[in-house]
């Protein structure tokens, strides 16, 4: 068990500079994932705290211990691939047991740690199988018993279950989910699908071209995010954006004029923001209402039916074009038009510089849209 | 879940042979008609020298008229006349240079494969000027053999050759050496000058068997913390091993069958001689087809029983996927 403090920390390959100066405390215990879209150095991050890479710059400290300079075996970590890294001729049991062998522990020792991980993953029946007769899920399954039994003070994984098919993608979360409940090792996760994060983490990273964009719990990041990339990055479907111009500062909301001619007061801290300054609207599909008389109005471009929900695709006019998520089967067709309403205590603003203008209640939004027009 | 998981993924046996579909047939005929050419080919410059040789080791026939001969039996192999055993099966000759042929073989394919290994790990490694150096190490073997033996043989010469001028200088010997016409040092120079000339080949294939490796392994190996020589030892080695042995199969081919380097190196000399110079020496130098065929018979089942032990002893079976 342990922490992870990063301070400052760079890495160049040659003269490319891929991750500009990284400062992150990681609590013992704790779930961190570190999502971003491909590039943004996700991985290389990974890979510089266990020591697959040099640090070009900064310091890295596990348990209060500096570790720049130590070999990755002596940090306390193990890693998971995503391409699962077995070692191809032996078999399960020896994959597990091969790094143990030679950390001087007794064969009874070694055993006894491989039946115990291969038990907690229920791989117990494959023990003298090769790899190759193993489907993904299982081989990935055998990779984590690698990590078990060595049992570090922090488990890497880097996009573990991006070689696994839908279904067996959501039960291996869950098993890593479980994992980390039962184990209270100090997990630190790799992917580029926001809904892993979302779901596994304490907190995410969000990574963009070698920066941090923001960290918070998940809800946080969903309902605060601090910029128009995480904003943009986190949620499906991606959030809805408006250009827009300041229309006036009130106390505690900004009034900006829609494309359509209306006006909207958003209730967020204006913070400096002045009339006639270019904004970024945002709101989610699920706070886009259709409505008799809304502030903008649009062509229905294409309609999906997802079951529980359907999205209408809405062509608000000069090419922008608005997601829009309603419970139930769509009641409108392609080709009709409607007319939106946008719930205002939900919408964020960007200013120009990407930035988020904070939230004047700075709590977290209710749950469900239906609950807060009825408090409304 | 998991056992519903564990039989997700047993390999499905080949559908049973039962009778075949029109599809089949036609691409079954396609098949053959592809390989046809080849096998035609293969028939006349493989297939036909071979069974004619079997033949002349029957006979026998002599180069001077190669038209004139008469089926001996087995004679050319072994005969008794008044009591005394004849043929190639008790000459002392003959065995002499089965004996150098295997001794070479196994000696200098070793020294290779050993070196090879070395050498391809020493060029899998990055470094700057790798690929200028994947070149040069290749030259000793895109020299044909009869010119680097020559050139060997001028730089071993006992009285004029730089080999035995440097040791001279650097006072290891007393004395020059005839290291080609000493009979001690005759077969050692033959494998040495055999391991200059293909250790780059042997390194090459095992370059080659490197670069298929995953790189992954080696840092989850690094990652837990495994010594780079047990690495080596205990995945490196078995995962490369199909690759190996097939080099190695390759290599001891071409040994057992040398003629070029020994016969410009030493000529006729007994103490180097091998299987191949035996036989031409019969053949041409005492225009015996019939007993050099002989000799080129046993060559041929020498090697392919010596490639069989081998092959069963390295567990390899051609085609099988290494992994």
């Amino acid at each position: 068990m342990a922490d992870v403090i990063l301070k400052n920390v760079q890495k160049s390959f040659g003269r490319a500079k891929v991750i500009h100066g990284v400062d992150l405390d990681i609590r013992d215990g704790e779930f961190v994932v570190f999502v971003g879209p491909s590039g943004c150095g996700k991985s290389t991050l990974l890979r510089l705290i266990a020591g697959l890479e040099d640090i070009t710059g900064g310091d890295l400290f596990i348990g209060g211990e500096r570790v720049n300079d130590l070999a990755p075996a002596k940090r306390g970590i193990a890693m998971v691939f995503q391409s699962y890294a077995l070692y191809p001729h032996m078999n399960v049991y020896d994959n597990m047991a091969f790094g143990l062998e030679l950390a001087k522990s007794s064969k009874a020792d070694i055993d006894a740690k491989v039946r115990e991980a291969a038990r907690l993953l229920q791989i117990e029946p494959l023990l003298e199988r090769k790899p190759r007769q193993l489907s993904g899920g299982q081989r990935q399954r055998v990779a984590i018993g690698r990590a078990i039994v060595r049992d570090p003070k922090v488990f890497l994984f880097d996009e573990p279950l991006s070689n696994l098919d839908a279904a067996l993608r959501v039960q291996t979360r869950i098993e890593i989910a479980k994992l980390h409940t039962d184990t209270r090792a100090t997990m630190i996760y790799v992917t580029h699908d926001q809904v892993e994060a979302m779901t596994l983490a304490d907190r995410i990273v969000v990574l963009h071209a070698g920066r941090i964009e923001q960290v918070g719990t998940p809800l946080e990041l969903y309902h605060r995010p601090a910029n128009l990339f995480v904003a943009g990055f986190i949620g499906s479907p991606q959030m809805n954006f408006i250009e827009c111009t300041v229309a006036g500062v009130g106390p505690g909301e900004v009034l900006v004029s829609l494309p359509g001619g209306g006006t909207l007061a958003v209730p967020v801290q204006p913070d400096g923001v002045q009339a006639g300054e270019a904004v970024t609207l945002g709101i989610r599909p699920d706070h886009v209402r259709i409505s008799a008389d809304g502030a903008l109005t649009g062509r229905v471009e294409l309609v999906e039916e997802l079951g529980e929900n359907h999205l209408l695709y809405v062509d608000a006019g000069q090419g922008r074009r608005l997601t829009v998520r309603e419970p139930g089967d769509a009641r409108h067709e392609a080709g009709s038009t409607v007319s939106l309403d946008l719930a205002r205590e939900f919408c964020h603003l960007f200013r120009g510089t990407g930035e988020a203008l904070r939230s004047r209640t700075n709590a977290t939004s209710p749950t469900s849209p239906d609950l807060a027009s009825s408090a409304a | 879940m998991t056992s519903a998981v564990a039989q997700a993924d047993v390999p499905v046996p080949h559908q049973a042979r039962g009778r075949r579909s029109s599809l089949t047939r036609s691409r079954l005929r396609s098949a053959w008609l592809f390989i046809a050419p080849s096998l035609i080919i293969l028939a006349f410059i493989a297939g036909w020298p071979l069974a004619r040789t079997i033949w002349f080791s029957f006979t026998d026939a002599d180069l001077n008229n190669l038209n004139d001969y008469e089926f001996i039996g087995f004679e050319n192999y072994l005969a008794n006349y008044d009591g005394e055993w004849l043929g190639l099966l008790t000459d002392p000759d003959w065995w002499h240079s089965v004996w150098n042929t295997v001794w070479f073989t196994a000696v200098s394919v070793s020294i290779e494969t050993v070196l090879g290994i070395v050498v391809a790990l020493i060029l899998n490694a990055a470094f700057p000027g790798r690929g200028i150096m994947r070149a040069i190490i290749l030259i000793p073997w895109a020299i044909p053999t009869v010119v680097s033996a020559k050139m060997w043989n001028w730089m071993l010469h006992d009285q004029f050759g730089v080999i035995n001028d440097m040791l001279l200088r650097l006072g290891l010997i007393a004395a020059p050496i005839t290291w080609t016409a000493n009979p001690d040092t005759a077969l050692w120079t033959v494998v040495m000058v055999d391991v200059w000339k293909t250790t780059p080949f042997m390194a090459l294939l095992i370059l080659a068997a490197l670069q298929m490796l995953p790189g992954d392994i080696y840092e989850a190996a690094k990652v837990d913390g495994i010594h780079p020589v047990r690495v080596f030892f205990r995945v490196t080695l078995p995962l490369i091993r199909p690759a190996l042995i097939v080099a190695i199969v390759f290599r001891a081919l071409d040994a057992l069958r040398v003629f070029d380097l020994i016969y410009v190196l030493t000529a006729n000399s007994r103490d180097t001689m091998s299987m191949s110079v035996y036989a031409r020496q019969q053949l041409v130098d005492f225009q015996e087809v019939g007993v050099g065929s002989a000799a080129s018979t046993l060559i041929f089942l020498i090697i392919a029983l010596l490639i069989v032990v081998t092959l069963a002893a390295g567990r390899v079976r051609l085609g099988e996927d290494p992994r």
